[in-house]
């Protein structure tokens, strides 16, 4: 196959993965879960971000990670580490400011950027009963920038959320200092199957910044209960290249555990 | 200090600081003694219906699971589980119905595997309550709180959320900042167990890798059982005393139990068992398929040296050696 075709093919969550790894910059640290964040920062470390630090809840720091780990917490995480150090202080530094990015997950979202990842449904009779926070909070609450992977759609994006998890922006500008969160933190980037979200600046509501290619952002839209900002012009992302999708499929995810090929 | 805000969630394990060093004075030797003892008589002596309980590790890393068959093969009931990123062993304790009440940082998913069939069935049928919730550092430092001999700890998570509504914490005016700061009580589970690589009659312990919360817990809780790959003798701990995370004062006994980490992994000696956990969840659909597991794995043997022989044995073992060191692939049996 030549080049050009290989790039034509591509699914979602291999798209999800390259534009994750290209918000990631060098010489920068980041708290990273299992699953399609492992997958991003292992891409990002090989391609643009060699002294990428990874951070990882249980302790393992700035691992040269060899395959995907199945938990943050198993023998991969610190594989070729600087630190096995312990949770107590992976969470001390990211409350110290020492820790710029962090992926966060989940059910549902609003438009602030806060998360569910608790319980759909009421908390004391649950509809379905999903993990909880995990480390979600701290990372939501302690990191710099956070960006979130999730699937689109309008039973996601919503209006309200059954619980709140996690803090995004919670009800808009300065709330998150009102309540007490560390100053000038917050959400980042939301990167879905159908494009790419920022937050306004003065009104800190998502705003789409990017379409996948094939997507229109009236599809966009059509899938997220709140209105989303999109003022001005939208890019379409930048494919994947031959060569991301070569290092996710021979090297970083080669059984197809996460990329699902 | 002004308390802007509290948690509805249950306070569980908490004691003001001066009961908690009434225990520690009282109930925790500072002598070498030899604490060696069959798992069984640990978990008797130890555990009872109705404690409020963690266990070491993260995840599926490196947690005592020998513990957790022998709780269940006891017939304890009505524990209450610190669920601080459980995976495998919540799920198999509200399984073998020892767990009824949960304070959750994590539980009811298996990570990368996906979420829980038997988790999710239990909380959301009701058989099992979540009468708090808290973030994983919320969990850290409430052991940590305790560690110090502390009523409470500051932090800056869960603020301005429902996972702090729904938490034992309380928000208050930070006297110095004058900002909104959460405070996080102490907590003193009744038992702990820990899983590490080595330790000597007394308890003196290594772990090999992270930490994770074990540093904290082990000062924490109010008895603290041992299980261990291999028990080695004293000089081998003196001889590198900086290795030492688990001192022998915090210990109440020592289990000799390898491979007791299974199906989890053991950082540096076996990788998880992905064909063992892909049986448990694809069992653990049903209620039928939950007792086909407990009776093959957990009744049909007394002790654990049985079920290792029972999910493979040396073979199975020395298989899980080479993929800890990266020596066979991967492989994923849960995904299909």
């Amino acid at each position: 196959m030549g080049e050009e075709g290989l790039a034509l093919e591509y699914n979602a969550t291999e798209l999800m993965a390259c534009v994750a790894s290209r918000v990631l910059e060098d010489g920068k640290s980041v708290f990273v879960g299992t699953g399609l964040p492992i997958i991003a920062t292992m891409l990002a470390q090989r391609l643009h971000a060699p002294e990428l630090l990874i951070v990882f809840e249980a302790g393992g720091l700035g691992p040269k990670l060899p395959t995907i780990p199945i938990s943050v917490g198993d023998s991969r995480t610190f594989y070729k580490s600087v630190m096995a150090a312990s949770m107590d202080y992976v969470m001390g530094m990211a409350q110290q400011g020492l820790v710029d990015y962090g992926f966060l997950g989940a059910a549902q979202i609003d438009r602030y950027g806060n998360l569910n990842t608790t319980v759909i449904g009421e908390h004391g009779s649950p509809k379905v009963r999903l993990p909880g926070s995990g480390g979600a909070n701290d990372v939501g609450s302690l990191c710099t920038r956070t960006i979130i992977l999730m699937r689109h759609d309008k039973l996601r994006f919503m209006n309200k959320l059954d619980f709140l998890t996690t803090p995004g922006y919670l009800t808009g500008p300065g709330a998150r200092e009102e309540a007490g969160l560390p100053a000038g933190t917050g959400p980042h980037r939301v990167i879905t199957q159908l494009g790419v979200m920022g937050f306004d600046e003065e009104t800190k509501e998502m705003r789409l910044l990017s379409v996948h290619p094939g997507v229109t952002r009236e599809q966009v839209q059509e899938n997220t209960s709140f209105k989303l900002h999109m003022q001005g012009e939208i890019a379409v992302t930048d494919e994947p290249t031959p060569e991301e999708l070569r290092l996710l499929r021979e090297e970083i995810d080669p059984a197809g555990i996460v990329i699902g090929r | 200090m002004e308390v802007l805000r509290e948690g509805a969630g249950e306070l569980l394990g908490w004691m003001d600081p001066d009961e908690a060093r009434r225990w520690m004075v009282e109930e925790k030797s500072r002598g070498l003694e030899d604490k060696r003892m069959p798992l069984r008589e640990a978990v008797e002596r130890f555990t009872k219906d109705g404690d409020y309980f963690a266990m070491g590790g993260f995840g599926h890393i490196r947690v005592s699971m020998a513990a957790i068959y022998e709780m269940i093969r006891q017939g304890r009931r009505n524990l209450k589980i610190a669920a601080k990123t459980a995976v495998h062993d919540v799920d198999i304790l509200i399984g073998g119905e020892v767990v009824d009440t949960v304070e959750c940082a994590y539980a009811f998913g298996h990570e990368l595997r996906g979420l829980s069939p038997t988790g999710r069935r239990a909380a959301e049928g009701g058989r099992v309550k979540v009468v708090a919730e808290i973030s994983n550092a919320g969990f850290q430092w409430r052991f940590k709180a305790a560690a110090m001999g502390l009523p409470f700890l500051p932090a800056r998570v869960m603020l301005g959320t429902d996972t702090l509504r729904y938490s034992s914490a309380k928000v208050v005016k930070d006297p110095f900042t004058g900002k909104p700061l959460c405070l996080l009580p102490a907590c003193y589970p009744d038992f702990a167990f820990i899983h590490v690589h080595r330790c000597d009659r007394y308890g003196n312990c290594q772990v090999d890798g992270t930490i994770m919360e074990d540093g904290e817990l082990s000062m924490a809780a109010k008895r603290l059982i041992i299980t261990t790959e291999e028990i080695v003798d004293e000089e081998e701990i003196r001889g590198a005393p900086d290795r030492t995370v688990i001192p022998h004062f915090l210990v109440d006994a020592v289990c000799e139990v390898p491979y007791g980490s299974h199906p989890g992994n053991m950082p540096g000696l076996y990788y998880s068992d992905e064909e063992h956990m892909a049986e448990w969840l694809r069992l653990s659909r049903t209620e039928e398929g939950v007792e086909e597991y407990m009776d093959r794995y957990v009744h049909s043997v007394e002790e654990f040296s049985e079920y290792v022989e029972l999910v493979g044995g040396g073979e199975k073992m020395e298989y899980l050696r080479k993929l800890e060191y990266l020596q066979v692939p991967l492989e994923a049996p849960w995904r299909r």
